[in-house]
């Protein structure tokens, strides 16, 4: 079924926006699209063009506006000029919407994806547990956390102690 | 919320919708300005930090703290109705119209004052978000709910620091436990409640201080069992006024500071 919608005399349909959101990647973490990474919550078709409602990662990230300027672009290159971009709150991001895909790229790009139960993680931490994260490079669990706090706000820097390598774990969120 | 023992107050009835706003807005200011000024301190660390990890950290839980206030501040905006932005009410308030509890706006002194300070208002976001999570206001809920999972953070990051701190060495424990003693008169502030804590938490609308109390004071028992730092006795006087306005004289000092470039360029965009 493809929805189409008529903006500023092009048609375009719903599908073939969320094919264009999907090339535009994270602005940090360039292995995944905004798309895989859950910002993109929904494109809608509105009176004047088209709706399109993302949600902030971290309330701090500073990566929301230039997410933000890339969709204006990209959608733009496509003809798509009658654009409202909405930012929601809720339902909050976590990091349990990134797919088993998005899970494997940010791996094979050399962060260890978050663990998989945000609010199970969260408990374990608050009861001082201290969970080893496995290294993305050669999958030992002999890692120390080396920096809670990386270089962006989602990301933790680990130590691993069988390849000898640093690393960044992208954090459960 | 937890509505027992409240019966005797009264419900508003939805007549007084301008005055539940204005309530409203009070409690967004105290969430905001607390994040806010807090955040402000933090960064003061950016540059500073004793070794490059923990400047990173310092200056990343800046950032959690100063998102999250953008975010309830722009609320509060919205609320009162008169068409401020959140950088109208961070950089266009005097002194007395701030909420942020007094806490906050101490001075780091040290790294022993910095965590210690961390420790107890983080502890404080982290129950407090944790109720606030079923808030009957949609705005209030997203926000508690995004920022709960950021304090958490916070929370394990002063932790861990509390207890290398206090079980360290002798000048190590020496200074945590000074720097725990020296504040603990701002902590009955964070807890203290008026008629807006009341009225908003019949209205399912905000948490109920004492049962923040109650988990707050249990998790800094523990932490302090286990770094071996001793708890303060109340000696009977403790700082309160942040509800009012009435702060310590450390926030005209970093206001001062923060809101210069707004107030001597209005015109200033970044």
């Amino acid at each position: 079924m493809v929805e189409n919608t008529v903006i500023n005399g092009t048609i375009h349909d719903i599908p073939q926006v969320w094919e264009i959101l999907k090339k535009i990647p994270d602005p940090e973490v360039p292995a995944i699209s905004i798309v895989e990474l859950g910002v993109v919550r929904s494109v809608e078709e509105i009176d004047s063009g088209l709706l399109i409602t993302i949600t902030p990662t971290y309330s701090g990230c500073p990566a929301l506006m230039e997410m933000e300027s890339n969709i204006r672009d990209a959608l733009t290159e496509n003809g798509i000029h009658n654009l409202k971009i909405k930012t929601v709150l809720f339902p909050a991001w976590t990091t349990d919407w990134l797919t088993p895909e998005a899970r494997r790229k940010l791996k094979d790009y050399g962060i260890a994806p978050p663990a998989t139960s945000t609010e199970d993680h969260l408990k374990s931490l608050m009861g001082g547990k201290k969970n080893p994260v496995t290294c993305p490079f050669c999958s030992s669990s002999k890692t120390v956390l080396t920096s809670a706090f990386g270089s962006t706000a989602c990301k933790a820097l680990h130590y691993c102690n069988s390849c000898n390598q640093p690393f960044e774990e992208f954090k459960c969120h | 919320m937890n509505q027992e023992d409240k019966a005797a107050e009264p419900v508003l009835s939805s007549g007084n919708q301008e005055e539940l706003n204005s309530h409203l807005f009070e409690y967004c200011q105290r969430l905001g300005d607390t994040s806010l000024i807090l955040g402000q301190r933090l960064g003061e660390w950016c540059g500073h930090g004793p070794v490059l990890e923990e400047d990173i950290a310092l200056s990343n839980i800046a950032l959690d703290l100063i998102g999250q206030s953008r975010i309830i501040l722009t609320y509060a905006g919205i609320v009162e109705g008169k068409g401020r932005t959140e950088d109208d009410l961070a950089f266009h308030r005097d002194e007395r119209q701030f909420r942020n509890l007094l806490l906050a706006e101490h001075p780091n002194v040290d790294f022993a004052y910095t965590m210690a300070r961390q420790f107890f208002l983080s502890t404080y976001m982290f129950h407090l978000y944790d109720l606030l999570k079923a808030s009957s206001d949609e705005t209030i809920r997203g926000f508690a709910t995004k920022s709960w999972k950021e304090v958490a953070y916070h929370v394990r990051h002063s932790s861990d620091w509390i207890l290398r701190l206090g079980d360290g060495t002798e000048e190590s424990h020496r200074r945590i436990q000074a720097a725990v003693d020296d504040l603990w008169v701002f902590t009955d502030d964070i807890f203290s409640s008026d008629e807006t804590d009341t009225i908003l938490m019949n209205a399912g609308v905000a948490a109920d201080p004492k049962q923040v109390e109650q988990k707050w004071t249990s998790q800094v028992d523990d932490v302090f069992l286990k770094a071996g730092i001793t708890k303060p006795v109340s000696s009977g006087f403790m700082r309160r006024g942040s509800r009012q306005g009435k702060h310590t004289e450390h926030l005209g000092f970093i206001l001062s500071e923060m809101q210069f470039l707004p107030r001597a360029y209005p015109d200033a965009k970044w």
